[in-house]
């Protein structure tokens, strides 16, 4: 139903500490490496940004929770690349591996520049229709899961299942995570940002009238 | 499939994460699967030329130009191309400005998505249990340990980015700022006002 990940409106977390602003973006030397690692073996095309947040979401709530976050990346890239038989367990513990010729799409220098500033869109043309507009009333699926793969990688989080809110945006079609996540197509379907009242989700707001959004697919949702 | 083998690969390398890393990378470079003069590259892109100063500028320009902050609110990721500012986690963009009647604030409670051609890597509390946790529930307590207290009557709206959209606030301009140009203006814009847990500074 949920995973380790889904922790919105949990208790017991303690206060948010806040950095200095202006401060170098890495704390630690090599939490530096860790992502220009994830960031450059990520450019082999090997797998989606989906399929990457799924294989963060299954590591075991303990080792989760233990995990400072640049650590979380480093397992799942270690599980991606195992995975994709691009590095073999063996590898893994000797932490050394035969040398071998470059993969033909590796990241070169010169590549980097224009393809961080292009990015990848994730829009798509589809042929499922827009059921919703701006204004309508919808109500997401509950419980929160992957309807395709048990288990499986959604974008609804538990705590907004079930509850009822006001569409506000609508995005037009975007790859659909709960199949990219499992090499089952990018299923593009409509995309939308959904208004909650605060009260509704959690009981009782902090103030009457605040408001969470989310950004649903089409699928999460029927009409309320 | 999911992944729930319960003997994750990771548990192989070693258990000091600097060595893990240079683990993996030494296997990586080894095998012709990363060049380390693309890491060097990617690193100076988010040290040296990506950061909260692009989001900044673009908050500028909003506040000095009524032409541009049209745009932005409508269509905003053809007014950042206006000033360069493009790239990676920042393909579809939505600029949400705040008003006397609405303050908004943005998480990621799933994992961290962050607008990083506008903010650059996301800062370490923002990636934290606690702000993913406790933004969507008590956003106004998250707020007071920001040192932020809401005027009486603003509502608080979360952005909880769970799709590949990435959200920028457009943070009230401060008063007392009439006649200031747009390069001044930039330097009252911190990165947590555009995320929604700081104001800008007062000039």
């Amino acid at each position: 139903m949920t995973r380790v990940h889904d922790m919105g409106g949990r208790f017991g977390d303690g206060p948010v500490v806040p950095e200095p602003q202006g401060m170098v973006p890495f704390a630690k030397p090599w939490h530096r490496e860790a992502l220009a690692l994830t960031l450059a073996a990520g450019a082999l095309g090997q797998w989606s940004i989906d399929r990457s947040r799924h294989v963060r979401e299954c590591l075991s709530p303990e080792d989760y929770t233990r995990f400072s976050y640049y650590e979380i990346w480093l397992a799942a890239l270690a599980g991606l690349l195992v995975e994709k038989g691009l590095v073999s367990r063996e590898e893994l513990a000797a932490g050394k591996a035969e040398p071998g010729a470059p993969h033909p799409r590796i990241f070169r220098p010169a590549a980097v520049g224009p393809s961080l500033a292009r990015g990848t869109p994730y829009t798509r043309i589809s042929n499922v229709a827009p059921a919703f507009a701006p204004g309508d009333r919808v109500r997401t699926r509950l419980p929160a899961r992957n309807t395709l793969v048990a288990g499986g990688h959604t974008r609804l989080p538990a705590y907004a299942a079930g509850h009822v809110g006001t569409v506000i945006l609508s995005h037009g079609a975007h790859v659909f995570p709960d199949a990219n996540a499992h090499g089952l197509g990018e299923s593009p379907e409509p995309l939308y940002t959904v208004a909650f009242d605060a009260g509704d989700l959690w009981g009782e707001a902090e103030r009457a009238g605040d408001e969470v959004t989310l950004d649903l697919w089409q699928s999460y949702l029927e009409p309320a | 499939m999911p992944h729930d083998d319960h003997d994750h690969p990771h548990s192989l390398l070693p258990s000091d994460p600097a060595l893990r890393v240079k683990a993996l990378e030494t296997i990586l470079v080894a095998k012709g699967l990363v060049d380390p003069a693309a890491m060097a590259v990617i690193l100076e892109t988010y040290e040296t030329k990506v950061g909260p100063h692009l989001g900044a500028r673009v908050v500028a320009r909003a506040w000095a130009d009524p032409r541009f902050r049209a745009l932005l609110l409508k269509n905003a990721n053809a007014a950042m191309a206006e000033l360069g500012v493009t790239g990676r986690q920042g393909e579809h963009v939505v600029a949400v400005e705040n008003t006397p009647g609405t303050h908004n604030m943005v998480v990621c409670t799933l994992c961290s998505c962050y607008p990083w051609p506008l903010l650059g890597i996301p800062p370490a509390w923002y990636k934290s249990d606690a702000y993913r946790a406790r933004a969507v529930r008590e956003p106004r307590k998250v707020l007071a340990e920001f040192g932020v207290t809401l005027p009486e009557g603003q509502k608080v709206r979360v952005w909880d980015s769970t799709a590949e959209v990435r959200y920028l606030v457009v943070p009230m301009r401060p008063e007392g700022t009439e006649g200031m140009d747009e390069a001044a203006l930039a330097t009252l814009v911190t990165r947590d006002s555009m995320i929604g847990t700081g104001l800008p500074l007062a000039p």
